[in-house]
């Protein structure tokens, strides 16, 4: 059977059906990794031992007549920086090289509940910081549509793996951008939580006010699966948000009222290609057909949102990277003969370049003298920004951008201008600091065949409209059905 | 309120001395350039009035959160220990903090 253009539902069917086995699903995953990763490199680590055992005690359940759900005995991915106890954890760093943790993170733990089986670690910039997998300590992801562009990033890896079939789904995480961009760069599915709505538990830090744990898919039905089974309240991590999960899949079949969707006049501003800018246009009117009322209206705080969130994103990622110091874990520089050199050297050596400009600019934005001028005045843009959404929310229900400016870019192109790659974010970064939620979708394909996409965006804890929606979209187009050959 | 428009040499050896970083005489020069960039990329945020706005840095409006105050198993303390670079009967190793003199 070919299993290539499987989806979640799809093979969660198969399986109840006894057509393919949990091994089979295993198999063929690790056999297109086999195959194509070796030009691709999506993954850092592959567990196919733990992946073939766990496929086994799916398999036997099955035998045994039991009921599975959805995610039993389906293969996934996750971004390297979600803690897997015994499994190598690096965040794409070369400071954490030799880490293995000794727990998992929340959202492994409830996937592993759910029979979900892993079977490998995906590579992203290192700690999440960049827009391409080239800020990766060990590798640079390439687009599976065209291997001399980038994957998109931060989590590259995990996009290009959900799109070459090498796993159904991959967990990620989004601080700004850092799954819609790739998903959107791979023409994949993905979703960025309210901050606070899924676990963050177990997950290697970069912007804690900002850091969200989210879903990268085939499409809305399977994104929506597997959300609704990581998200809520967790104990262990005290910024989860009490209220109740909704039944995102169910509330797939409901129909909801009648949508308004605001189009933001400063997300279409010169910046974008045209390219980019005709395949939103035809979302739009897809919209339209749908039913959905399309009015114009503006977020005029836009222009400051980068800088804002650059500024509180770097800020905190001083201080959570202050932990990695070379004595309890994480690179240790043997060399050292003093106290100060093992901090300064293992940290020196350990960190990349991107690394290190966000730490020093993150220590100068908080140091005495500076941090009213830099770290405080983003907190207070930051109130601004959240205000424009709250205010444009009163008004319609979701809100239609572009993800990416352009298209996957070259390998190489942005790598040594840092500015440059901090602004092939500024459509995405705009929304963390308010802490809403987004939903990315494919539509359409560039004159070079490469993925186009466009973001949903709607007001905290709005995931079922947003994917309510996104549903809707993708049942009228195709164009996230389309995957590349490889 | 400090603004500053240029990252000297000076500040990338200070702000690399506060966050545990050696730097080569090369890194110094190539991140002057880039962070000076940066920084008068993130200075229009200076542009913006925020007189009377208050600050915001939890956007969901959590406060004090509490959970029951029980014992519950933790890791060991071989586990603790498994990533440490230096252990010492139990302990994590240090290099001398204070010096004998």
């Amino acid at each position: 059977m070919n299993l290539s253009n499987l989806n979640i539902k799809k093979a969660h069917q198969l399986l109840q059906l006894k057509e393919i086995s949990a091994r089979d699903l295993v198999a063929d995953a690790l056999l297109r990794i086999e195959k194509s990763d070796s030009k691709i490199k999506a993954f850092l680590t592959v567990c196919s031992k733990m992946a073939f055992v766990q496929a086994e005690e799916v398999d036997e359940k099955i035998a045994r007549g039991e009921e599975i759900g959805i995610l039993s005995g389906i293969p996934y991915s996750v971004k390297d920086v979600f803690s897997t106890k015994g499994i190598k954890t690096t965040a794409s760093s070369r400071i954490l090289a030799n880490y293995v943790p000794v727990y998992n993170a929340t959202v492994i733990e409830k996937l592993n509940q759910q029979g979900a089986i892993l079977i490998g670690k995906t590579n992203c910039d290192a700690f999440g910081f960049g827009s391409s997998t080239e800020n990766s300590d060990y590798q640079v992801t390439s687009n599976p549509w065209d291997l001399s562009k980038v994957s998109g990033g931060s989590s590259g890896g995990s996009a290009a793996a959900v799109v070459s079939n090498m796993g159904l789904f991959s967990i990620a995480e989004d601080t700004g951008g850092s799954i819609r961009q790739p998903a959107s760069f791979c023409g994949a599915t993905g979703i960025k939580v309210t901050y606070g709505r899924v676990s963050r538990y177990g997950v290697l830090a970069y912007g804690s006010s900002l850091d969200t744990v989210g879903v990268i898919a085939k499409n809305v039905e399977d994104t929506a699966a597997v959300l609704e089974l990581i998200a809520g309240k967790d104990p262990l991590d005290a910024t989860t948000l009490y209220a109740p999960v909704d039944s995102y899949s169910k509330a797939l079949k409901e129909n909801p009222a009648r949508i308004k969707i605001g189009i933001p006049k400063e997300y279409f501003n010169s910046k974008i290609e045209k390219e980019v800018k005709k395949a939103i246009e035809n979302a739009i009117s897809d919209f339209k057909k749908i039913g959905f009322q399309m009015v114009k209206v503006s977020l005029p705080f836009t222009k400051y949102a980068v800088p804002a969130y650059y500024l509180s994103g770097i800020s905190e990622v001083s201080a959570n990277l202050a932990r990695y110091d070379g004595i309890r874990f994480g690179f240790f520089d043997k060399t050292a003969q003093k106290i100060e050199e093992v901090y300064d050297q293992s940290r020196s050596k350990g960190f990349g370049d991107e690394a290190k400009r966000r730490i020093m600019l993150g220590t100068y934005a908080l140091s005495a003298g500076y941090y009213e001028a830099y770290y405080k005045k983003a907190q207070k843009v930051r109130t601004l920004l959240k205000k424009d959404f709250e205010k444009v929310f009163e008004k319609v229900d979701l809100l239609i951008a572009p993800v990416s400016p352009f298209p996957a870019f070259n390998i190489g192109e942005k790598a040594k201008d840092p500015l440059k790659m901090w602004l092939a974010d500024i459509f995405t970064v705009t929304i963390n600091p308010a802490g809403i939620p987004s939903l990315a979708l494919p539509c359409g394909f560039s004159s070079k065949n490469l993925p186009l996409g466009f973001q949903l965006i709607g007001p905290q804890l709005s995931e079922k409209l947003l994917f309510q929606a996104g549903f809707m979209y993708q049942s009228r187009t195709n164009w996230h059905k389309i995957l590349p050959q490889n | 309120m400090k603004k500053n428009q240029n990252f000297s040499r000076k500040d990338v050896i200070s702000v690399a001395s506060l966050a545990r970083l050696k730097l080569s005489e090369k890194e110094i020069a190539k991140f002057q350039k880039q962070l000076s960039e940066i920084l008068q990329f993130v200075n229009s945020l200076l542009e913006v009035k925020t007189e009377n706005v208050s600050p915001t840095s939890q956007v969901t409006g959590l406060t004090n959160v509490f959970r029951e105050d029980i014992v519950k198993p933790s890791l060991s303390q071989k586990e603790v220990l498994k990533n440490a670079p230096g252990e010492y009967k139990g302990y994590f190793k240090v290099k001398a903090v204070l010096n004998k003199s």
